[in-house]
Parts: C-alpha cells; sequence; structure tokens
C-alpha cells in the first residue's frame, strides 16, 4: 500500500478560488449600476452576462468542491462550517445575478436623486465583500498554523472590520429607502415596490459578506 | 541468496518511495537528491542497524529447540516463506492491495512453522508481541507527530518574527534528530561491527555529532533568504523554504530508520538458511554476518536505482499538502519509532508508521484533507496479508521439499 492513499484534495485553495469567482461577479455591480443610472441598457445588457457566466463558473468551482469534501476526511476545521461557508460565499454570487437580472428584465429608470446613492451603496457593498475575500484569502496562513494564535487574532481583526463596513452598507441602504421613499408618489406603484426589493438584494451581498467572516470567527474560535 | 536479493530489490523499489516520497513532495529535495540520501542512508541504515531485526525473522518467531530437531525444514520453510512474500507483494501490488512487506514475511514464517512443525513451534508470546507492536507503533509515531508539530507551532510559527526565530531554533531542531537516533542507534546497538558503547561512551559520540551537525545546519538555515514577493502571497513561505532544510535531515532519518528494520524481511530468512548450511542449526544469540547485511543493503540501494526512481516520483508529484513543517514533523516521529523497533528487534511496517505519523500532524490540525479511508486500508492489510502469506508460505513449502526431495533422491 502506498501512503499516497492517506493524502486528499485539501479545500482551502479550491474555497479561495470560488471566493475569488464570486468577487469578479461582485466587481461587476458598479459598471452595472453606472449603466443603469445613465439609461444605458447595452450597458446594463453587458454586465449581466459577465455575471452570469463568473456565476456559473463560480457554480461549477463550488460542485466540484463538495464532491471532494465527503465525511470520511481528517480536516482541520468543522467540514460543516467550510460548507456553510461555501454556500454563503455561493449566495452573494446568486445576488448579485438576481439584481442584474431584474434590471435587465424590466428596465427601471433611476430617479435622478437616487443615482449618487445608489452608486455610492455599490460601491460600499463591493468594499465590503473585497475585504470578506480578503479574510477567506487568509485562509493557507490559519492552515499553516492551525487557527490559533497571532494569525488568527490578525484575522479576527479583519473580520472586525468587514462588519463594520457592513454597518456602513446598511447606514446607505438606510439613505437610498429615504430618497425612495421620498419619489414614493411620483413612481408606479409596482416600481416602488421593486426597489425596495431592489435595494434590500444589493444589501444582501454586504450581509452575505459578512456572515461569511463570522463563520470564519467559528473556525478560529472551535 | 538470489531470493533474499530480490526481496531486498523490491523493497527498494516500492516502500523507499513511501518513505521518501514526502520530501520530494514537499520540494524539499530534488529527485535526484532523494534518491542519492535514500541509497546511502537506507544502505547505512541496513548496514548498521539492520542486525537486530534480522536476528528476530532468522530465529525469533520459531522455538529454536524445536526448530534444532529440523533443520532441512527450516530450509524448505524459509525459501517458501521468501517466496511467498515475494509473489504476493508482487501480485498485490500490481492490483493496488495493502500489502505491508512485514507483515507478509512474519505471516509467511508463523504460517509454514505451524503446519511443518507443528503449532507448538512457534513462539506465539513473541509473534503476540510483534503483532501488538503493529497497533502500538502508528499509534507512538503519531504521538510524537502530534507533539513535534506542536512545538514547532509554538516556537516557530505562532511568533511575531517566525524567520528569525527558526535561525535561531532551527540548529536545536536538527540536534533533536541527530542526538535521538545516534543514540538508539551507538548505545549497545553496533556490536555486530564489534562496537560495544557504554551508555556515556555512547552519550559523548552522540552528542559531538549532535553538534556537528547543528553546526552544518545553522550554516544552511542562515544561507535561505527572504523573498518578499512569495512572502506577500503567503507569509510563512521563507519559513518554509527554511524548513526544507531541516526536512533533509529528517527524510534522511527515515531512510536510515527504514533500511534498519526492512532490510531484516529479505535477508533474515536468507540468514536461517545460511546458518543451517553452516553450523547445522538455527543460531539465535550470535550477531547476522556482516556480509549478509551488506548484501541486503546493496539490495535495496539496487532496487531504489532502478524502479524506485519512478515511483518515488509518482508519489513526490501527488503529496503536495505536506509541506515542509509537517514533513519534519511526521519524518522525524516517524524515523523515532521505527529505530526504536529495529534496535528492540521489533519488526513493522514503515509505511504503518508514517500514516500514523502524518495522521497526527492532521490530528494537530496541521493539514489540508487526510482521508481516513486509509485506516481501515491498514486494518484490512492486517487480516489479509497475514493468513495470504501463511497460506503461500504452505504451498511452497510443500512445493520445495518435494522438488529438493526428489532432486536429491534422483
Amino acid at each position: 500500500m502506498s501512503i499516497l492513499d492517506l493524502f486528499a484534495k485539501s479545500p482551502f485553495k479550491p474555497m479561495q478560488e470560488h471566493m475569488h469567482a464570486v468577487l469578479e461577479c461582485v466587481r461587476q455591480m458598479t459598471p452595472l449600476l453606472e449603466a443603469a443610472c445613465s439609461d444605458d441598457a447595452d450597458g446594463i445588457r453587458q454586465a449581466e452576462r459577465a455575471i452570469d457566466d463568473l456565476e456559473s463558473k463560480a457554480d461549477h468551482l463550488k460542485n466540484d468542491l463538495r464532491a471532494h469534501l465527503p465525511r470520511r476526511l481528517l480536516l482541520p476545521v468543522d467540514r460543516r462550517d467550510l460548507l456553510e461557508i461555501l454556500d454563503l460565499q455561493d449566495t452573494i454570487a446568486d445576488r448579485a445575478q438576481d439584481v442584474a437580472g431584474l434590471l435587465v428584465q424590466r428596465p427601471m429608470p433611476v430617479p435622478e436623486t437616487m443615482r449618487r446613492p445608489l452608486l455610492e451603496l455599490g460601491r460600499a457593498v463591493e468594499r465590503t465583500c473585497e475585504r470578506a475575500g480578503e479574510v477567506i484569502d487568509t485562509l493557507d496562513e490559519l492552515v499553516e498554523i492551525g487557527f490559533r494564535g497571532r494569525e488568527a487574532d490578525r484575522v479576527e481583526h479583519m473580520i472586525d472590520e468587514l462588519g463594520s463596513l457592513e454597518s456602513e452598507t446598511d447606514r446607505l441602504g438606510s439613505e437610498l429607502v429615504r430618497e425612495l421613499f421620498q419619489l414614493e408618489e411620483t413612481l408606479s406603484p409596482v416600481s416602488v415596490m421593486l426597489w425596495y426589493q431592489m435595494i434590500d438584494w444589493i444589501g444582501n451581498l454586504a450581509d452575505s459578506a459578512e456572515k461569511v467572516g463570522n463563520r470564519i470567527r467559528l473556525l478560529i474560535a472551535r | 541468496m538470489a531470493l533474499g536479493l530480490y526481496m531486498a530489490f523490491s523493497i527498494g523499489a516500492n516502500d523507499v518511495a513511501n518513505a521518501m516520497g514526502t520530501s520530494v513532495g514537499s520540494r524539499a529535495l530534488t529527485l535526484r537528491q532523494a534518491i542519492l540520501v535514500a541509497a546511502v542512508l537506507e544502505f547505512l541504515g541496513a548496514f548498521l542497524v539492520g542486525g537486530h531485526v534480522t536476528k528476530t525473522i532468522r530465529g525469533g518467531i520459531l522455538d529454536p529447540t524445536i526448530v534444532a530437531s529440523a533443520p532441512d525444514v527450516v530450509v524448505y520453510g524459509m525459501l517458501a516463506a521468501l517466496t511467498a512474500a515475494g509473489s504476493w507483494l508482487l501480485v498485490a501490488s500490481r492490483l493496488g492491495w495493502p500489502v505491508s512487506t512485514t507483515h507478509s514475511i512474519v505471516g509467511a514464517i508463523a504460517g509454514f512453522g505451524t503446519v511443518a512443525l507443528g503449532v507448538e513451534a512457534v513462539q506465539w508470546a513473541k509473534l503476540g508481541r510483534i503483532v501488538a507492536s503493529w497497533g502500538i507503533s502508528p499509534l507512538l509515531s503519531g504521538t510524537l507527530a502530534f507533539l513535534i508539530f506542536t512545538l514547532i507551532r509554538r516556537t516557530i510559527l505562532d511568533r511575531p518574527n517566525p524567520v528569525a526565530q527558526l535561525r535561531r531554533w532551527g540548529p536545536a531542531y536538527v540536534f533533536a534528530v541527530v542526538a535521538t537516533i545516534g543514540l538508539v542507534t551507538l548505545f549497545k546497538g553496533l556490536k555486530n561491527l564489534n562496537l560495544d558503547y557504554s551508555f556515556t561512551e555512547a552519550l559523548v559520540r552522540t552528542a559531538l555529532l549532535a553538534f556537528l551537525a547543528a553546526g552544518i545546519g545553522a550554516f544552511f538555515l542562515r544561507r535561505v533568504h527572504v523573498d518578499p514577493e512569495a512572502e506577500a502571497d503567503f507569509h510563512f513561505a521563507t519559513v518554509e523554504r527554511m524548513f526544507g532544510v531541516l526536512q533533509i535531515l529528517s527524510a534522511s532519518a527515515v531512510a536510515f530508520a527504514h533500511g534498519s528494520n526492512d532490510v531484516a524481511n529479505a535477508i533474515g530468512p536468507v540468514a536461517a538458511i545460511l546458518s543451517v548450511a553452516r553450523t547445522g542449526v538455527v543460531e539465535v544469540g550470535s550477531p547476522v554476518p556482516l556480509g549478509l547485511l551488506l548484501v541486503g543493503g546493496v539490495g535495496i540501494v539496487i532496487g531504489l536505482a532502478t524502479l524506485g526512481y519512478r515511483v518515488m516520483a509518482t508519489i513526490g508529484e501527488k503529496i503536495t499538502e505536506l509541506t515542509p513543517t509537517r514533513g519534519y514533523a511526521a519524518e522525524f516521529a516517524a524515523a523515532i519509532t521505527i529505530v526504536l523497533a529495529s534496535r528492540l528487534g521489533i519488526p513493522v511496517s514503515t509505511t504503518h508508521v508514517l500514516v500514523g505519523a502524518v495522521l497526527g500532524v492532521g490530528l494537530a490540525r496541521g493539514i489540508g484533507a487526510l482521508d481516513y479511508r486509509v485506516v481501515g486500508t491498514i486494518l484490512l492489510s492486517w487480516v489479509v496479508t497475514i493468513p495470504v502469506g501463511a497460506g503461500l508460505a504452505i504451498f511452497f513449502f510443500y512445493f520445495y521439499k518435494g522438488l529438493l526431495t526428489s532432486l536429491g533422491g534422483a
């Protein structure tokens, strides 16, 4: 028998690759929202197609990773935590796809006063997700050191920052909702409903990013 | 003799790759260097320390008083044991079944002994101790690996400046390997070379050797420079590269340990046959002839240089998860366990000990993913290989007996 039988594929690099694909999706949010603000239908289509491609790439990575995580593996962390984090990462890409899909299926001109806060929210969401990506990028360092000690403290600190970035997106989201409330009389009721949903969805990206961080905290705390 | 050489050859071709593949995988050694290191240290291990386990295989499993009454049975039996183990290894490794050279040969000797000489001819208590050690040795190496890895984490990795920390403590890690392996070897271990050191003598010589090694290690550790680019991507890149230096040593220790234990599988039966041919009885107390250990060592090296090359390359290519810090911890733990077993004359499975050690590092949360299925494989190899080895040995025993007596009659 060979010692080879002992080694299984480590899930941590693929986790990072998956997150990188998810972040590529998120990075399409700014071009998407900018196109929406300037009524650029072609721009919206283009961004939506890019997000679709990236999302299916992420899906592919996710399924592949799941297939390589049977129960009999000895991992440095709880297998369920890893699967949970993977799902959360995936939610981010899914939501980005939802937002793009809605903008394509039902063209919604962005009211003048909502444009600036909408773009700001988009950028804040992107920053939050990027920070979650940085946390995921420390996974190989965390494995090296066994999920404890100094490296773990450093990551905890990054997760704290991730939390405050997410709060910022909440604040920008409420600001946008207030603008929308001002405009309720001038927009069709369906548009108003869909805008509320849209703002909610964009915020979801940051919520999931924060949850990714909190799950990593659990890995460290175990 | 040819059969013994063939066994040594196949040990060199297959088993050594398991021991050295871990170092090739972590890029601590290139394939060429690994072959060279393995060749030199396998040979030294076999030649210097291989006598203890060889004595066990030669005369420790079967009762010498019963054996003395039937020297011809021993000749057929040992031939049969070699043939059985060799052919079973050949078939099983082709089919990818779990086999261990050690288990095959021990099972084979016990098998022909029971059938040819009767149940009471097998020293069941000794055999029981050997079989128990097959369970204990992976547990011991696992525990040691867990502790060594935890120590590396505490003293090096989890520090503000791991590189500086390793420059300071690295020589101590070198010292530890040379000191433990050296002491176990030198203290009453080299009787067959007429070097019977007392504890103090062994201690002084080991300490000198270990200090020398630590000095050399310190020199090489200083020559590893920080690569800022790699460091940006992965904070421990430099530390891992530095540990590569230490892993060369731990890999050498494994090769030495492997040679010291596994050479017996090949030449133990040959030793019994030669002993009968020369004196008419199986010697129990006298040392194994040096020439025989030499032949065993050479056989392993030839197997390694011809076929082991390829096996090692495949294994090294696929084991990339075991970085030098982990490799060092696992290999050091395995080497201590195996050399200790060698000195006590207990034949253990090097691969199983190594698996135990890697699992120990894994349990210390040190490795990305390990497959528990291998534990089942190990248990299976105990359940399957021993009876099959025994059965084949019985078959070949009657084969040789029939062949040789009919030749003698004609």
